[in-house]
């Protein structure tokens, strides 16, 4: 059976922060696809996608589901992984973004199609908001960040880069 | 084709020649971590590097469950010997100096963009899977194998003279990609011509010259590799054979 948004299930897996970005939860990420219950054993299964294939946060979160489900009454969740579709920047909900520039990370825009080299639009600042900023280097702090400086403010800041 | 009508072996062959490339290009790329020409580029080549592990743990996974004898991911990747590995030649070489190793990632993210997206429409629904998360990150390798080449080809007479030397001294095991292979779930002989339309463009912008197509060396495929892998192994799978399990 699976569970909705308000069903307190989903709310103990929805509570697990993202280990490398700790403002946001795996549902403002969109990482948590589905959290299911089995009619009759009482198992929680919850289902995850990985942003990118190599993410090293992945086990974390496994774990932290299990640990978050268990506190909650269910001991034993399971923790699948599925890959199709392939997770997207679009997948961030609009509280994840604010989450995101909050914390001075600027928010990926749209994702668009795959291709080399793609228009990209001006990535403002999330700390003092200016438009005038230039990319440092395409690869950040992690997988899935670039690393950015305004020209305004003068300091350097991550970009969550489309995807 | 239905990849149910072709034989185990032949799927598991084309499962291992995908992850170890992908395996292989992953450690290849980590050595240049704390080594590469400034820290930007050592975290570049240390994410892409991690994408390629990524993947090719997915495949290798699938590969040992296809395999159905109990190797796991672990088992494939640091237990096997070079004359079991499929990777095509050209991940193997050397990382060489700056440029050869842009060399490399451009010619292999060139092949493996078309072939990924190929794949994500074939009938083998988790082998599609992986390759639509995979070929997102591989348009971004070669992204940035593209910007350097051409900043590197249309640089300083040194820059260009060294990019020059380090396409010519690849291109010849770019053939081994392309090789045909019928029985695949996408024939790479058709990707060639993806490959030629997103590499060209990218050579003339940087001023440097398309080598003429001649020596093809191969053999990586059917498991004849260069020595250089066998000193590549020895680094990866010493400490998990020397300490069977160990974990940090």
């Amino acid at each position: 059976m699976v569970t909705t948004r308000t069903d307190p299930t989903w709310r103990a897996a929805a509570s697990v922060v993202d280990p490398e970005l700790r403002v946001l939860t795996i549902e403002d990420l969109g990482v948590l696809r589905e959290v299911a219950t089995d009619r009759d054993s009482g198992r929680v299964t919850v289902t995850i996608t990985p942003t990118y294939t190599g993410c090293p946060a992945m086990d974390v979160i496994r774990d932290d589901i299990r640990a978050a489900l268990a506190a909650a009454g269910h001991p034993g969740a399971e923790v699948v992984t599925v890959y199709a579709p392939a997770w997207s920047t679009d997948w961030i909900s609009e509280t994840g973004r604010a989450k995101l520039a909050a914390a001075g990370i600027a928010p990926p825009g749209p994702a668009g199609t795959t291709g080399p080299v793609p228009l990209t639009l001006s990535v403002r600042c999330p700390l003092c908001g200016a438009a005038d900023t230039e990319q440092v280097s395409r690869f950040g702090s992690t997988a899935c960040k670039s690393l950015w400086r305004c020209r305004a403010c003068r300091e350097p800041f991550d970009h969550l880069r489309a995807f | 084709m239905n990849p149910t009508d072709v034989p185990t072996q032949t799927r598991l062959d084309h499962l291992l020649g995908l992850a170890d490339d992908a395996l292989v290009a992953a450690q290849r790329l980590g050595e240049w971590v704390a080594a590469a020409p400034e820290l930007e580029e050592d975290v570049a080549l240390a994410n892409i590097a991690l994408d390629q592990l990524g993947a090719a743990r997915l495949l290798l996974t699938y590969a040992g469950e296809l395999e159905g004898a109990g190797r796991d991911e672990d088992a494939l990747a640091y237990l096997r010997d070079d004359r079991e590995f499929r990777n095509a030649l050209l991940v193997e070489l050397p990382n060489g100096d700056f440029a050869v190793t842009m060399a490399k990632l451009l010619f292999v993210s060139a092949y493996q963009l078309p072939l990924y997206t190929a794949l994500t429409g074939c009938t083998d629904e988790r082998l599609a899977a992986i390759a639509g998360k995979a070929r997102k990150e591989v348009a971004y390798h070669l992204d940035h194998a593209s910007l350097w080449t051409v900043r590197l080809g249309d640089g300083t007479e040194e820059s260009h003279r060294r990019m020059q030397a380090a396409v010519d001294e690849i291109w010849p095991y770019t053939h081994e990609l392309f090789t045909p292979d019928p029985a695949a779930p996408v024939d790479p002989a058709g990707l060639r011509d993806a490959f030629l339309a997103a590499v060209e463009p990218v050579l003339a912008t940087a001023t440097l010259d398309r080598p003429a197509d001649g020596w093809a060396p191969s053999g990586g495929r059917s498991g004849l590799h260069t020595e250089h892998l066998s000193y590549l192994l020895a680094e990866m799978q010493v400490l998990h054979r020397a300490h069977p399990g160990a974990r940090w």
